[in-house]
């Protein structure tokens, strides 16, 4: 007997009782299916974090101006001495290892170009902004040094407000207005993403941080040199820990800050704080895939079960097959392909369920989600797994038959 | 090699009683234990049959026919003696060798014909060559010549509800012969029919037999026994009669008359 055959015989008795194997299968289609959507999600979450990382740029710290204790209790984040040019400058020239650094100073504020106008985020940033952020422009130029000296109304505008203002016309070389001041758009930058926090990354008007300074973010609440957070990027071979240590030593310097008193200044490594959450992540959704397994287990054993009832109602049929020559593993390997069948079926339903689910929750919940090929390839083999552990109990009880006491059997 | 075992059954046919013993049986015992109390079913028998005869095993129930019928059909074992069906051994042969020798020397009939349920009469046919080693090749084909020869080539779709008694009889013989078996054991094959379905079905094995096929009938109903050539007759475990015909019913000769 070929396990064509096998396979044959094994498909027209599931069909017999169509009913009672999509109900005994149930709980395979569950589990196969509840896999396949947590990991998805779990994936999607991932890979999601992963590409802000990407999105950071790499090799890269952030420095941010810290919050002010006030009787020890922190005050928020900005509360206390902005980060100032003199600092960029101070960290550029004496950390080693410093490849490119920029400021970035947020506003927001309405951009109008004709008659369409959108609210955006209004940054200030250097010219080395686009390196350390490993954000090219896609048409047009660069911010300069010469437009940071001079102050221009020059402006460099993400996707977004791209898209949202031009509608595919060129928008480099037009003239838009930023808070009632027209700017020339020198440059379009490359599409960036969705941030940490959900935030549209490429809804950005990029301009010289000395026009934001005087123009956007408004002089009343800014000192005459401040810089807001410090994008620092380093070379390959720059150790990050170290280059960490030597701004906050700098920085402490600078600020003549007492031993043993706490910093009012953060470096961060942006990158490994959402590689943690990257792992977080992982485990939380391998976790949940565990979980899901379980259902799995049940299913099993609910095979288990039906398969035992069908081998007692066939008695009769494998003393006929003993009879006519059948040896105890094709009976065995029958029933064992019965109940790989019925899993695998349960499997490929479950895995068809898992996708539309998976794209239902994209949709519906808005979740970027991943469907892993070898995830589904993964739990259509725990689903035959499955079948071949709780199918070996009832296929070798078949076989165990006296074929005289099956045949005679009612 | 089923082709070759075909001419062998074929050349058996010019001379039915060739005194070549296929099945040879010498002091057979097979013992039952049931909790304390054990059961000698078979006590000492010694038997030959020879190849290309028609046998009527007839006895009450509790005879021993039934056990002999399942050492003869190799679905079970002696508890002592020897038994040899086409010169091999039985005791000696482990579970798969029994299976392959049910397989390829053996063609059953029962009673209840134990055709599969909802499958069609081809597929039911097709199962002994499913299990043959080799598997041939053309098993569909095969399949379709004995169901067309037991005279159903017009119910190779039917299942077995949509097939009167007689039919699904004949669909179970076709399965029985479909691999050219030297022997055909019947046990009580007409019991689930009418007179007239069985006096059909014992003309097939007539039929049969005349064509070469060593017919091993067994049934305790003394009108069907007639159609053999010779009955032997168990009681508590031994034989009690064994006698030869030289008239034996011939539904030919009957419908000639």
């Amino acid at each position: 007997m070929t396990l064509v055959d096998s396979l044959r015989i094994a498909l027209a008795a599931l069909r017999a009782n169509l009913l009672r194997s999509i109900l005994t299968t149930l709980g395979i289609v569950i589990g196969v299916a509840s896999v396949i959507v947590l990991v998805a999600v779990g994936s999607g979450a991932r890979s999601g974090v992963e590409k802000q990382i990407a999105s950071l740029g790499s090799n890269m710290l952030v420095v941010f101006s810290g919050s002010s204790r006030v009787m020890g209790r922190a005050a928020g984040a900005g509360t206390q001495l902005p980060l100032s040019e003199g600092d960029l400058a101070a960290i550029r020239d004496k950390v080693s290892g410093v490849t490119a650094i920029s400021g970035q100073l947020n506003g927001s504020g309405p951009v109008v170009y004709g008659n369409t106008n959108w609210t955006t985020t209004l940054s200030g940033a250097h010219p080395g902004y686009t390196t350390v952020r490993d954000w090219p422009v896609t048409s047009g130029r660069e911010l300069t040094a010469q437009d940071v000296r001079s102050t221009a109304k020059v402006a460099v505008i993400g996707q977004t407000v791209a898209t949202q203002l031009f509608a595919g016309d060129d928008p480099v070389g037009a003239t838009i207005r930023v808070k009632n001041t027209p700017f020339l758009v020198v440059g379009v930058l490359a599409p960036k993403g969705s941030s940490n926090f959900g935030r549209d990354q490429d809804d950005i008007v990029l301009m010289p941080m000395t026009t934001a300074r005087n123009q956007i973010v408004g002089k009343s609440q800014v000192q005459a040199d401040q810089v807001g957070q410090i994008y620092v990027k380093f070379d390959e071979s720059t150790d990050l820990k170290e280059a960490e240590e030597e701004i906050e030593s700098l920085m402490r310097q600078r600020r003549r800050i007492l031993p043993g008193a706490e910093d009012n200044f953060n470096v961060r490594n942006l990158a490994e704080f959402m590689k943690a959450r990257t792992e977080v992540l992982s485990t939380m959704t391998y976790l949940l895939a565990a979980t899901s397994l379980i259902s799995l287990i049940v299913g099993g054993i609910g095979i288990m079960n039906i398969m035992l009832v069908s081998v007692t109602e066939r008695t009769r049929e494998i003393g006929l097959r003993m009879a006519v020559g059948g040896r105890k593993r094709d009976i065995m390997r029958q029933f064992l392909v019965e109940a790989v069948s019925l899993c695998l079926l349960g499997g490929v339903i479950g895995t068809v369920l898992g996708v539309i689910g998976s794209v239902l929750v994209a949709s519906a919940a808005d979740w970027p989600v991943l469907i892993d090929p070898s995830v589904i390839a993964l739990a259509l083999a725990a689903a035959g797994i499955t079948g071949i552990v709780f199918g070996f109990f009832p296929a070798r009880r078949a076989a165990a038959l006296n074929p005289i006491e099956a045949l005679r059997s009612e | 090699m089923s082709t070759s075992k075909q001419q062998s059954a074929v050349a058996a046919s010019g001379a039915p009683a060739t005194l070549q013993p296929l099945i040879s049986a010498s002091n057979l015992t097979k013992v039952y234990t049931m909790g304390e109390q054990t059961v000698r079913a078979l006590d000492g028998v010694s038997l030959e049959i020879a190849e290309g005869d028609f046998v009527a095993i007839m006895g009450a129930s509790g005879s021993g026919k039934s056990t002999m019928m399942n050492l003869i059909g190799a679905l079970d074992q002696p508890t002592s003696g020897t038994l040899k069906i086409d010169g091999r051994d039985v005791a000696t042969m482990g579970s798969d060798e029994l299976a392959d020798l049910r397989n390829r020397s053996i063609g059953f009939v029962f009673q209840q014909f134990n055709l599969l349920a909802r499958t069609p009469a081809l597929r039911q046919v097709m199962l002994p060559l499913l299990y043959a080693h080799p598997r041939p090749e053309n098993i569909e084909e095969m399949a379709r010549a004995r169901l067309v020869a037991v005279g159903l080539g017009d119910r190779l779709d039917h299942h077995p509800r949509q097939l009167s008694g007689g039919q699904q009889q004949r669909v179970a013989i076709a399965r029985a012969l479909v691999n050219n078996p030297k022997i055909l054991l019947a046990d009580e094959p007409t019991g689930a029919l009418d007179t007239k379905t069985s006096e059909e079905i014992m003309a097939l094995f007539t039929e049969l037999n005349r064509q070469g096929i060593t017919v091993i009938l067994v049934t305790h109903e003394p009108d069907i026994a007639t159609y053999a050539r010779r009955q032997i007759t168990f009681r508590d475990g031994h034989i009690v009669d064994d006698e030869r015909r030289d008239h034996a019913r011939d539904p030919q000769r009957e419908a000639a008359q």
